[in-house]
């Protein structure tokens, strides 16, 4: 007897839907073996992880602000993989963003500037970021170079130019050397949503540039082009659809979002231009948007959802003294139910008894 | 079965918030750390200390900590989660921690807050630190006698103060024993990261130094050192078992001292906001046994230690000359004043390198 995948004659919807529910209900089931192993009480530290940050409206805040980067960089990245355009970098457009858009602040620090410092930021943070992932699309578009490496290779180029500004030109002269710009005036600074809070305006555009991608994608013919080329791309060519077009505008699209995410935590969150400004979102960012099935939605709760395992964790380390790292393997295992899950979308599992004939025939 | 769990989930929470209540008594303490508390260097250190204040004060106080803690957006919060677990006092233990502590600390005024390395100060905001100066120096002094081609190798974390004065009270000492030491210094951008510790280490023994120092956390460059035939001085904790045959020293990051007399302050409701600086003398810092050298150069260091905790020896002695050939103002009498060497941003002469940023 032998357990074998076999391919389904189409993909089943039903598994599609039910499966990242599974996958949670596998992670909940394994966390609760190994909690028992640690010798922590299971319920209490699932209560931690999941229901304790959902409970006040302080962690809810946190909560969102850690999601905004993540939804903002994912939504934009899903165009590209839906277009099947492989945008590996939206980290290093992140720190570009940030770099681009910390200009104007520096600049205008300690002057009088007006309202219009923070709205300036924005556009060239987004401007910066897009002209940043436009180069591996041109490559990829001109000569065929795989946008996987290229764009990926731009990210350690962005991080040591932001490293280089902040420890030279850009450095806080009061800051005792320490690699990183005075704190931005209050006109360069993202409003908070809450008093008191750290809830902050990116996380209302984080929501708009959901709303507008879902209306792009469902009722645009931009939408469907896109969806077209990445899903029958010989379907898309007898369409008349130009693939190599659509490269150029998912990766500056995509870009763009990760260029205003990256300004947006540094004059919202930080307060400065330092390195370390970003613990890997660019990267966080390529598992949102495939937790969340490249579906803008599905993004957003994906979001959320990692957002809240962070949380979660500090909470957990907290009350229950649960090491980080417990988090770590928590996450790592979520991620690796919802692959394992999403192949039997395609492939089902099915018995097949190889021997039987011969065994009968020996009888 | 449902009313088995039902049961059982009511149990587990009654026996939580039992233990809740009797925890409400004692005073909470909170820890920030920067890396693993396993990083064997500078968390490790401070983690230690606070077990030590756990066995001292354990009645009396609950103690809690979050560790890896990056010194980014996520700081802040990391802070104020503890604030909101109840914690009372708070020690946040790396100087990228300075603003957000800062913030917190404004938002939460009845809260009291203890920052490491930093500048900055508030009502309910003290800062420590030691002055690892005075360890360097007689690092500097032991890595002269030591060194056969006369090039010391130094990996350097961030070109702060605190890191800078370090690499000049080692040169200065270094060019009592000899005028023309060299030395080569790599800067690692991070605290923490065995890898890129133990490439550096690499790479300055690639440019023939022979003794390899460290302002980095982990003990991967002693363990290059070791590997490669070379000697170390470690960092921050005890690392000899890392090199038995390569560690000269460590400079031992003893906090639990401070840390308990601060909590006990905290007890008797006579914390104030503070700003320690202490050295050799008040057991800011210790010096690992000196190893691996001959008897002489132990000698050598031990005496340069008594005079230095006595306050006879002062490694920043005038006249101190900076790169540009010219004397450095001495503000301090016959030595630099603390705000010289709290705020150093400029080489001594001798450094054949450029301070980043300058």
């Amino acid at each position: 007897m032998q357990l074998v995948l076999e391919k389904r004659a189409e993909r089943s919807n039903t598994i599609a839907l039910v499966s990242p529910l599974i996958a949670i209900g596998l992670t909940i089931v394994t966390m609760v073996i190994l909690f028992a192993i640690l010798g922590k009480n299971p319920l209490l530290a699932l209560h931690a992880y999941f229901i304790a940050p959902l409970t006040d409206s302080y962690s809810l805040q946190e909560i969102a602000v850690k999601a905004t980067p993540l939804v903002m960089i994912a939504i934009g990245l899903s165009l590209c993989y839906l277009a099947n355009a492989w945008n590996i970098g939206a980290e290093g457009q992140f720190l570009i963003g940030a770099v681009a858009g910390s200009w104007i602040a520096v600049k205008t620090q300690g002057t009088d500037a007006g309202a219009w410092v923070l709205p300036v930021m924005f556009v060239l943070a987004a401007a910066a970021g897009a002209l940043y992932a436009l180069i591996p699309a041109i490559c990829k578009v001109r000569f065929g170079a795989s946008e996987i490496l290229t764009s990926l290779m731009l990210v350690y180029v962005a991080d040591l130019f932001l490293d280089y500004l902040v420890r030279g030109p850009w450095r806080d002269p009061n800051g005792f050397n320490f690699p990183t710009t005075a704190e931005f005036d209050p006109v360069a600074t993202v409003p908070l949503l809450i008093e008191g809070g750290r809830l902050h305006l990116g996380s209302i555009i984080a929501l708009l540039v959901v709303a507008a991608v879902a209306i792009l994608l469902g009722r645009t013919i931009k939408g469907f082009e896109i969806r077209v080329v990445g899903a029958a791309p010989r379907a898309a060519r007898f369409g008349g659809f130009n693939s190599n077009q659509l490269i150029l505008l998912t990766f500056a699209v995509s870009g763009a979002l990760a260029g205003l995410a990256g300004i947006i935590e540094v004059a919202g969150p930080v307060g400065h231009l330092q390195p370390g400004i970003s613990p890997g979102y660019g990267f966080t960012a390529i598992i949102v948007a495939f937790l969340g099935r490249l579906n803008p939605l599905g993004i957003l709760i994906a979001g959320l959802f990692l957002a809240l395992t962070f949380i979660g964790g500090e909470q957990a380390q907290i009350a229950m003294k649960i090491p980080l790292d417990v988090t770590k393997v928590f996450q790592g295992i979520l991620l690796f139910y919802v692959l394992a899950c999403d192949s039997l979308i395609l492939y089902c599992f099915k018995l097949v008894f190889p021997n039987r004939q011969v065994a009968r025939g020996a009888n | 079965m449902r009313k088995t769990l039902l049961a059982l989930a009511a149990g587990l929470l009654l026996a939580g918030s039992v233990s809740a209540a009797s925890a409400a008594d004692k005073l909470k303490v909170g820890f920030i750390y920067l890396g693993p508390i396993g990083d064997l260097g500078w968390t490790y250190q401070h983690d230690l200390a606070r077990q030590a204040l756990v066995k001292e004060l354990g009645d009396k106080i609950e103690t809690t900590y979050l560790e890896n803690v990056p010194e980014g957006p996520d700081a802040e919060r990391a802070i104020e989660q503890l604030v909101r677990a109840g914690n009372k006092l708070i020690f946040t233990t790396s100087f990228g921690y300075m603003d957000p502590t800062l913030k917190v600390a404004k938002k939460y005024p009845n809260v009291h807050f203890e920052h490491s390395t930093g500048y900055k100060r508030d009502k309910n905001m003290s800062t420590y630190s030691a002055k690892w100066y005075q360890g360097r120096y007689i690092q500097g002094l032991i890595a002269a006698k030591m060194s056969k081609s006369g090039v010391l190798g130094y990996i350097g974390s961030f070109p702060i103060p605190e890191v800078v004065s370090g690499i000049n009270a080692t040169i200065l000492a270094a060019q009592t024993i000899n005028p023309n030491i060299k030395v080569k210094i790599i800067w690692a951008n991070t605290w923490f990261d065995p890898g890129k510790e133990a490439d550096a280490a690499k790479a300055l023994i690639d440019q023939g130094a022979d003794v390899i120092m460290q302002h980095t956390d982990s003990p991967a460059a002693m363990q290059i050192a070791s590997e490669r035939g070379k000697l170390a001085f470690g960092q921050d904790s005890e690392m000899i078992k890392f090199g038995p045959k390569t560690q000269l020293t460590s400079i031992l990051d003893t906090w639990a001292p401070y840390y308990i007399a601060r909590v006990k302050a905290e007890l008797d409701g006579t914390w104030k906001s503070e700003d320690t600086w202490g050295g050799l003398d008040s057991h800011m810092f210790a010096m690992a046994p000196y190893t691996n050298m001959p008897d002489d150069v132990k000698k050598m260091a031990e005496d340069a230690q008594a005079a230095i905790t006595a306050g006879k020896l002062h490694p920043f002695k005038c006249p101190v000359i900076g790169q540009d050939g010219k004397p450095v103002e001495c503000k301090g009498g016959d030595h630099l004043d603390d705000g010289q060497i709290l705020g150093m941003n400029f080489y001594v002469k001798g450094i054949d390198d450029k301070l980043p940023g300058k």
